[in-house]
């Protein structure tokens, strides 16, 4: 058996927030997935602060996750509900026909 | 725990809100009286802090996790100012869109208080709870005109791009903690040293993250469609408000817990005010519509408010500081011209509206000369000064590239100001747009010119407070 330390949590963290920036930029289809990708990042991070906690022996990391998941929470329903009144007036969600402002 | 009274300004105005909340849903029709109490309360606040820090050198409240110093108190003085003065002039834009519901000052309100909290924030957690609340706030007012595609998609665009780089600036700020054992600004200082390999991806995290806020290039991407999207008077606030904040934000983790990591983010600091300052100038000249241009006008600003920062010492920061305090009177000037062009309860802002605009107006087609010149920089405008403290702090340490570029692009930079000088002036005249404007709107215009007209009697008073500041 391996012994699963530090890295492993830190390599689990990182790829979960690779997933979510790429995520992000390759999604050409649905406007959900971006953010479902944006949650993917913030999870990541919250693996990395309290794999961090446990191995500095400090509470201040599971506080701070605390913190990250509520605001999570906040973002999401108010991402949701800016989808919703976009939805309302553009009649899609599709990401690659958000394209009425140019430049 | 310590002396509460510093804190008064921020208690006061998350007490305000709860209260302006309750009273919005049991009273009808009161978005007016709303929008006068808010006035009021920023009134109070800007009282508040300037009576209880202003004298105060550093402190640091709740286990060091909040810091009153010269440049926190000074900074949320302005932030409040101008969320004052964004709400005192967006009253009949509003009311014209039938926008002026008892949501909208509370959102400003709601905003401010996170921007204040992100100034004073000496701790990581609190420097998050600060931002996001911000951003909360500012995601909702950009998609405030909520039956326009336009604002619900500057909305949309608005919450990813920033939702996106909270997200890299969390990622740091999580690999800064792990590194340096704390959440704590000082405590990082004391621990960081450059043999971290992972540190500095913390450090190129978290500066990605706040260049997105600010807009630098190249995260500036969501900066001209969310400034032409939304509604011009939160459009103001964008270019006016959050800048202040971030700006403060980006100074502290510069150069408190990131000082000894100086050779790291220098050559960041220096390669982004180098791109915000060149594209921001080139970008601009094909510009048609007004507020696109203004956002990519405010682009070529942050380049130079980060070319004083990436100095490294006292002056630049002080240089930076007031740099961006004359930028926001500019922009107040020049959104009030912009709220003028007016006809029949629609409002215009295409750089084609302003043709020949001397003819019927020619009062307001002065002031907007003034303003223009100042921000291209022309002696003897305030704008001239902001640049020329910027040059003077950036030649002193010796990076002559950087100067070499920053005067470069204020050439080009001249050309798409003087375009519209020309526009106003030498093309074809349109109808007359109306006049009969509120009151605030005419004063906030007139003030504000005048301001940058007589800046050069009277510069010493403004450098007085701002030299005070010292951070290294």
């Amino acid at each position: 058996m391996i012994e699963i330390g530090l890295g492993h949590y830190l390599t689990l963290g990182a790829i979960i927030f690779t997933i979510g920036i790429v995520g992000i930029f390759l999604n050409r289809k649905n406007i959900i997935v971006v953010l479902m990708s944006i949650e993917l990042i913030l999870l990541a991070v919250n693996i990395n602060l309290v794999s961090f906690s446990i191995y500095l022996n400090d509470i201040a990391g599971q506080v701070f996750t605390l913190f990250i998941l509520t605001v999570a929470a906040a973002e999401a329903a108010i991402g949701l509900a800016i989808i919703v009144v976009y939805y309302r007036n553009a009649g899609t969600i599709r990401v690659e026909e958000i394209d009425k402002l140019k430049g | 725990m310590g002396n509460l009274n510093l804190i008064l300004p921020e208690i006061f105005i998350s007490l305000s809100i709860m209260f302006l909340l309750i009273f919005g849903v049991f009273k009808k029709d009161c978005s007016k009286l709303i929008f006068n109490l808010s006035l009021f309360i920023l009134l109070i606040a800007t009282i508040i802090t300037f009576n209880e820090t202003f004298s105060i050198s550093r402190i640091t409240m709740f286990n060091e996790s909040v810091i009153i110093d010269y440049m926190s108190s000074f900074m949320k003085i302005i932030t409040l100012i101008g969320g004052f003065l964004v709400l005192i002039i967006s009253t009949s834009y509003l009311k014209t869109f039938k926008l002026l519901n008892i949501e909208y000052p509370i959102l400003i309100l709601s905003s401010i208080l996170g921007m204040m909290i992100m100034i004073s924030s000496n701790d990581l957690i609190v420097f998050y709870m600060g931002l996001e609340l911000q951003s909360l706030g500012l995601y909702v007012l950009a998609t405030y005109n909520r039956d326009q595609l336009k604002s619900s998609e500057a909305g949309l665009k608005y919450f990813v791009l920033s939702a996106l780089s909270s997200g890299l600036l969390l990622y740091g700020c999580s690999l800064i903690y792990g590194f340096s054992g704390s959440t704590n600004f000082n405590v990082i200082a004391n621990q960081l040293n450059s043999n971290e390999y992972a540190l500095t991806f913390g450090i190129v995290f978290i500066l990605v993250g706040l260049a997105f806020k600010i807009s630098a290039v190249p995260f500036h991407m969501w900066a001209p469609d969310v400034y032409e999207g939304s509604p011009t008077t939160v459009t103001l606030f964008f270019t006016m408000v959050p800048k202040i904040a971030a700006l403060t934000v980006f100074i502290r983790f510069l150069y408190v817990p990131f000082l000894n990591l100086l050779d790291q983010w220098q050559m960041i600091i220096i390669f982004l005010s180098i791109a915000s300052m060149l594209f921001g100038a080139i970008a601009a000249i094909g510009q048609t519509n007004l507020k696109r241009l203004i956002a990519y006008s405010s682009i070529g600003h942050i380049g130079y408010t980060l070319a004083g920062l990436a100095t490294a010492s006292n002056e630049g920061i002080q240089s930076s500081i007031i740099y961006i305090s004359i930028y926001i009177v500019m922009n107040l000037a020049l959104f009030s011209c912009l709220l003028m062009l007016r006809r029949k309860d629609q409002y215009f802002e295409d750089i084609d509206d302003l043709s020949g605009l001397s003819r019927n107006h020619p009062l307001l087609s002065l002031c907007l000369l003034v303003i223009l010149f100042s921000l291209a920089g022309i002696p003897p405008l305030a704008g001239f000064f902001a640049k020329f403290y910027i040059f003077k702090s950036v030649l002193e340490q010796s990076m002559f590239f950087l100067a070499i570029v920053g005067l470069l692009s204020t050439v080009v930079a001249a050309f798409y100001y003087l375009r519209i000088i020309k526009i106003i002036y030498f093309d074809k005249e349109k109808e007359k747009y109306d006049n009969d404007h509120s009151l605030s709107l005419k004063l906030s215009l007139t003030v504000s010119t005048i301001l940058i007209l007589l800046y050069f009697i009277f510069p010493s008073q403004l450098i007085e407070v701002v030299s005070r500041i010292s951070i290294i």
